[in-house]
């Protein structure tokens, strides 16, 4: 009741405070001549910066391109490191101008904060981890199996579904924290481990012996990561929304920051992707090949950061193109 | 009587009471409980100290670029290498580092003097520090005048955050907390009503709640768009935090003054502010040195809470850095690293005390 109540309490200051912000994100962007932008504190593929102080990710990607669309230069981004707790408090108050930051799109954040998701630039879910040398190809064979996970999380939830759902039992080894929780993994304490599968990759990285684990395929829960702008400035909401849209459309039409040069004039949907649509959006023209030439096109950005060539080796799985077996569409650009 | 003036030379101490064999039985020894101890302490020492040296120094590895170069049996010293300007600056940018860099070496040359006892302008050069150094350094690290470029507060990070953290923190609650004692003790009611609501109430909530609401509340009640630094909501967090526990612990000074002390000095003709300036706070506060030191040492290490509101100090830079996908996994090394240069500090503030303590003993040495 007591969390009820705060929560509710939040809500309404934040919407109180949603209703005095006022419109014009763009304009302000434009004057101060970059885009303030709302990462995590550290999060591996994602948002973190580097040993010289350079902010890289699957998330910074989306700011970048944000400025390379508005500004004309991927580099004009300035970066708040932000809790999870801090995140929307930040983006209502006009410290930053865009939340990209995992988090996760739902009705209660999208209607009741006085936010927008702008899109989708992760699909994320819970999934397990098992060891490779119990040779399991599927979740589903895992009948009376020990389960390591983080206690007091949404996952143990989803885990108790997932498990009644298909009428197998489960004996779960709770942790307080996931490097607890990987440590006790590792220690052969469970046959496999839940997390959402973003995290598993990274906790697999803590491993002894990386390949010695194995992700199996199953998502479990849905876990929608996107990009949030304040609500009621559909002028810039739509900046951001097709900002990640043209990096997702230029994955499908083949263009990358090497090639856009020379594929101009390939065919009329490319045409029309890098010719003169910025317009309508009230940004200049050339904003779709900026993105792609400063930052790349979403598959590109993804292999950079999570890809198979990282550490984190992450597959594509569901983020891969709607025309490839995932789930990654874009709108057309026209 | 002939009477022999020459002192006899001292004998040496016999046989049966020198010798590191006697100073072992005496010591370790002397009766069955102590033993057992102290057979039960060699143990414990020989088990987890051989294995604790041999992974941060003999096994560890020390030059490197990259995960590869690391031994598997011993800590990963390169891990911190590779991230050593951030440990120390954030995100301070390089070029810059000399701006922090000449704050430090001044304020530790401008407080050399004041060890030095043939020095007579101390009370001079002590006010100058507590009052115009701070001006400085700000210009200095912040930069914005005299031709120097913004480094904006966000910018600011690792261990050097940390410092300005516990430094401003402690520099001004000692005198807001020395006026909130005062104050408590006041006969003046208004006044003294005030000063025990302000201290029962920021003592009543914990320091996270405060640099929470700081930091997310806070903004929401301000006009959009105007940005009030982050660092510096955090700071007067923390000083208003910090003076309602250091009040507390003069105030335990001020009790401990007997009270022909305070009629001695009404005698004296004395008025209250030469009084309290001159006969009460010198006892007061030199009778509660450790409770000081104590406060002070909590609060440095208290600040690594700023983490929570995103700021970069020495512990969330190591927590940023360990999230870096080339080097995961490297906790140990990362916090062990923190741990010893909080340990270094904390350690240095506690043998300043004991000598502070030693040099003005007077009248209450045992």
């Amino acid at each position: 009741m007591k969390k009820i109540t705060s929560t509710l309490l939040i809500s309404s200051v934040l919407a109180l405070a949603a209703t005095s912000v006022s419109a014009g994100t763009l304009e302000t962007v434009k004057s101060k001549g970059h885009v303030q932008c709302g990462v995590s504190t550290g999060l591996a593929g994602f948002s973190n910066a580097d040993a010289s102080g350079n902010w890289q990710g699957l998330d910074v990607d989306v700011c970048r391109a944000v400025a390379a669309a508005v500004l004309g230069d991927a580099t004009k981004v300035k970066f708040t490191p932000l809790t999870a707790k801090e995140r929307f408090t930040a983006l209502q108050s006009g410290e930053i101008d865009i939340l990209s930051r995992n988090t996760t799109w739902t009705l209660t954040r999208d209607g009741s904060l006085g936010l927008n998701f702008a899109g989708v630039n992760y699909y994320d879910g819970q999934g397990f981890m098992v060891s490779k040398a119990i040779g399991v190809k599927s979740a589903l064979e895992l009948d009376g199996a020990a389960v390591c996970l983080q206690s007091g999380t949404t996952t143990e939830l989803n885990l108790a579904d997932y498990f009644s759902a298909n009428g197998m039992t489960y004996k779960s080894i709770n942790y307080d924290t996931s490097d607890a929780t990987i440590k006790g993994f590792e220690a052969g304490r469970c046959d496999m481990l839940t997390s959402d599968q973003s995290q598993l990759y990274s906790l697999r990285i803590k491993l002894e012996n990386p390949s010695s684990a194995i992700v199996l395929p199953e998502v479990i829960s849905k876990e929608p990561l996107g990009p949030v702008v304040r609500q009621g400035d559909d002028e810039w909401f739509n900046i951001v929304r097709w900002s990640l849209n043209a990096m997702i459309n230029a994955e499908e039409l083949g263009l990358t920051s090497a090639n856009i040069d020379s594929m101009k004039t390939k065919s009329p949907a490319i045409e029309r992707f890098v010719g003169g649509q910025g317009g309508k959006l009230g940004i200049d023209d050339a904003w779709s090949y900026n993105i792609i030439k400063q930052v790349g096109n979403y598959g590109e950005s993804f292999e950079a950061n999570v890809g198979l060539d990282t550490p984190l080796a992450i597959a594509r799985g569901l983020n891969d193109l709607w025309s490839r077996g995932g789930i990654m569409y874009a709108p057309p650009i026209r | 009587m002939p009477v022999n003036h020459k002192k006899s030379p001292s004998l040496p101490p016999p046989a049966s009471e020198v010798g590191i064999v006697v100073w072992v039985k005496k010591n370790l020894f002397s009766t069955y409980a102590n033993g057992v101890m102290s057979l039960a302490a060699i143990v414990l020492i020989l088990l987890l100290l051989p294995p604790l040296l041999d992974w941060a120094f003999f096994s560890a590895t020390w030059s490197g670029s990259n995960r590869a170069d690391c031994n598997e049996d011993g800590a990963c010293w390169i891990f911190i290498a590779n991230r050593i300007d951030q440990v120390f600056y954030g995100f301070y940018p390089a070029e810059l580092h000399w701006r922090p860099n000449l704050a430090g070496l001044l304020l530790i040359g401008l407080t050399i003097p004041l060890f030095i006892k043939s020095f007579h302008y101390k009370n001079w050069l002590g006010a100058f520090i507590l009052i115009i150094y701070p001006f400085i350094a700000y210009f200095l690290i912040h930069g914005g005048s005299f031709g120097l470029e913004v480094v904006s507060t966000t910018k600011w990070g690792g261990l050097m955050l940390t410092l300005i953290l516990s430094a401003v923190g402690i520099v001004a609650s000692l005198p807001l907390g020395i006026l909130l004692a005062l104050g408590r003790r006041s006969k003046m009611p208004m006044f003294k009503s005030v000063c025990v609501v302000y201290i029962e109430f920021w003592r009543g909530i914990p320091l996270i709640t405060v640099l929470f609401m700081a930091s997310v509340m806070l903004p929401l009640f301000f006009p959009e768009g105007s940005d009030f630094d982050k660092l510096l909501r955090a700071l007067i967090g923390i000083t208003l935090f910090q003076s309602a526990y250091m009040a507390e612990v003069v105030r335990g000074g001020l009790q401990a003054i007997p009270k022909g002390q305070y009629e001695a000095s009404e005698a004296l003709g004395l008025n209250y502010p030469k009084s309290m300036g001159l006969i009460i706070l010198p006892q007061a506060l030199k009778l509660v040195i450790p409770g000081i030191v104590n406060t002070f040492i909590a609060l440095f290490k208290d600040t690594t809470l700023v983490l929570i509101i995103g700021l970069f100090d020495l512990l969330a830079i190591i927590n940023l850095a360990l999230t870096d996908s080339e080097w995961l996994g490297f906790d140990d090394e990362g916090y062990v690293f923190a741990a010893f240069v909080f340990w270094v500090f904390c350690f240095a503030m506690s043998r300043y005390s004991i000598a502070l303590e030693a040099k003005l003993h007077t009248g209450h040495k045992r």
